[in-house]
């Protein structure tokens, strides 16, 4: 900050009613104020850094030692036998979540897309649905998950985990897509019509084209987060120490994994915990990355 | 090509406030008509009933009837789109589509809709020649509209109108949020026009009618007051009221 000259002379201050040293007296105060909350707006910044990358830095370090090849390519050893990975929670992850989108995707958007583009009460139903759905606990849409599927089906699925999965990214993708296409202005919606494009063709083409980036970093940061679930996985998809075997069986995820190594007496246990959270993290960590580039438009200059 | 528009005892509502009250009056072909009236008259509403744009409102409706030339715009077998397909229309605000480039905008009339259009390069250059703007964007097709001043994306927002080869052009206030430049190359583009289409032109600015357009309407609270020659109306106008608002006593 440069310090300009207090209070020119020139400016007509009798006519403001204030002497020139009241003047200055109020530049000060607004200079100490400006300061303090400078000050304090960092001081948040830091506040809100320091948990993020200490988290980071600790996983990092402690994950990083039993980060190895074998970790992604093989299965879990049984207690003693050194080696082995945790390939199986990997891929097993990526099938629950690929699961997830397939299901969550779709009708998310759709139902987005709807409660942007609809003024009807059964648009302000779903959306209400949408919100309570939202602010469920994930815990219990693992129990819903386990009394609706579970219990008929008489196993733990993949099936079961990817629904209760789709269950969180459905609120979260359908409540940001509805989000980004109000974003974009009515203008552009009567521009189209204007030019004798049928009505859901201008929505598709024109309003939910100009929305897709936003639409897509919303998908990657719900995806991002159901990759990190446990609880709902824990009785859906339960856990498995093989590779998948269909998805009408149990299948072994990271976070489970991680969860269950991170309880277990043994230490070499625990550092595969800590390995595997490490790539948890990881994986994330380049879901979002990957959101923000979608995010760009195609003309958005740097 | 060019029809006269005939409108006949047109009313409009939103909800349950109506906008426009027995409207009848016939615009001629290939003369550019203006329509004029303080803000809140209904000018707006009147040119987005001659190309359906109104029911599009929440709570819009509309009663009365439209022709172009002789077939009717509004009926239970009419489609709106088609009618769409036969009025261009120009917005207030610059409105190029932000996921195209320019020349994807021109042609957006026919690459939105299904199927495999013609020879798109060629349309696109006589649409941006006829809207004045082909010499300013040849060399940058592929760019951004977002790019281009506000008084070319207006005139690319009308080329991209005269692609789909309407009929009818109808422009609500396009020159509003435009520099005096821009503004003057836009009213040289209208009057262009106005050799081949019938053109509605709804304006704020008193000068633009009397520089562009042969016929003017003067609305007033919904309902139209006077209409006549443009030269006539701003000379010796036959209604109190239109004297009041064209020598600048309101609005």
């Amino acid at each position: 900050m440069s310090q300009e000259p207090l209070a020119a002379t020139h400016l007509p201050l009798s006519r403001w009613g204030i002497s020139r040293r009241q003047l200055e007296g109020r530049i000060r105060r607004r200079r100490w104020a400006d300061r303090i909350i400078r000050g304090l707006m960092v001081a948040s910044v830091v506040v809100v850094l320091i948990p993020l990358f200490s988290l980071l830095i600790y996983v990092g370090r402690s994950g990083i030692q039993g980060l190895d090849l074998a970790f992604f390519t093989q299965l879990p050893k049984p207690v003693g036998m050194p080696g082995g990975g945790m390939a199986n929670a990997i891929v097993g992850s990526l099938i629950l979540v690929g699961l997830a989108a397939a299901i969550g995707v779709p009708v998310g958007v759709m139902a987005g897309v709807f409660l942007a583009r609809s003024t009807s009460r059964l648009a302000d139903g779903v959306r209400f649905v949408a919100q309570v759905l939202n602010g469920v606990p994930s815990i219990v849409v693992g129990l819903a998950v386990y009394g609706l599927m579970v219990v008929p089906m008489q196993t733990y699925s993949a099936w079961a985990g990817g629904v209760a999965l789709a269950l969180i990214m459905i609120p979260l993708v359908t409540l940001n897509t509805e989000e980004m296409v109000r974003l974009v202005p009515r203008d552009l919606n009567e521009a189209a019509l204007a030019l004798g494009v049928p009505a859901w063709l201008a929505t598709l083409r024109v309003v939910v084209r100009t929305a897709l980036p936003g639409i897509l970093t919303g998908i990657m940061l719900a995806l991002a987060r159901v990759a990190g679930e446990t609880a709902p996985l824990l009785f859906t998809a339960l856990n498995n120490a093989f590779w998948h075997q269909g998805l009408s069986n149990p299948i072994a995820s990271l976070p489970v994994t991680i969860y269950n190594y991170a309880i277990s007496p043994y230490p070499e246990w625990h550092q595969k915990a800590w390995t595997g959270a490490l790539v948890l993290v990881a994986m994330v960590l380049i879901t979002n990355v990957l959101a923000r580039f979608f995010g760009r438009s195609r003309y958005d200059r740097r | 090509m060019a029809v006269p528009i005939r409108v006949e005892h047109l009313n409009a509502a939103f909800g349950p406030f109506q906008a426009l009250h027995d409207v009848t009056l016939t615009l001629p072909a290939r003369q550019v008509t203006a329509i004029i009236g303080p803000s809140g008259c209904g000018k707006s509403t009147f040119v987005r009933c001659i190309n359906r744009m109104h029911e599009e409102t929440p709570g819009g409706r509309v009663w009365g009837q439209i022709y172009l030339g002789d077939e009717p715009v509004y009926g239970p077998d009419v489609d709106p789109v088609v009618i769409r397909r036969r009025v261009g229309m120009v917005f207030q605000r610059p409105t190029p589509f932000p996921t195209m480039s320019i020349l994807e905008n021109v042609v957006a009339g026919y690459t939105l809709l299904p199927g495999r259009p013609r020879d798109l390069e060629s349309l696109a250059e006589r649409s941006l020649r006829q809207a004045g703007l082909w010499d300013e964007v040849k060399d940058r097709l592929r760019d951004s509209p977002l790019n281009l001043s506000g008084g070319q994306q207006q005139r690319l927002c009308i080329a991209r109108a005269l692609a789909v080869e309407p009929e009818v052009i109808l422009l609500d206030e396009p020159c509003s949020s435009l520099d005096p430049i821009s503004t003057a190359k836009v009213e040289e583009t209208i009057m262009e026009l106005a050799q081949r289409y019938t053109v509605v032109l709804v304006t704020h600015n008193i000068q633009q009618a009397t520089r562009v357009s042969q016929h003017t309407a003067f609305f007033l609270l919904g309902r139209l007051i006077e209409f006549g020659p443009t030269e006539q109306l701003f000379t010796n106008p036959a209604n109190e009221q239109t004297e009041a608002y064209i020598t600048g006593r309101f609005g």
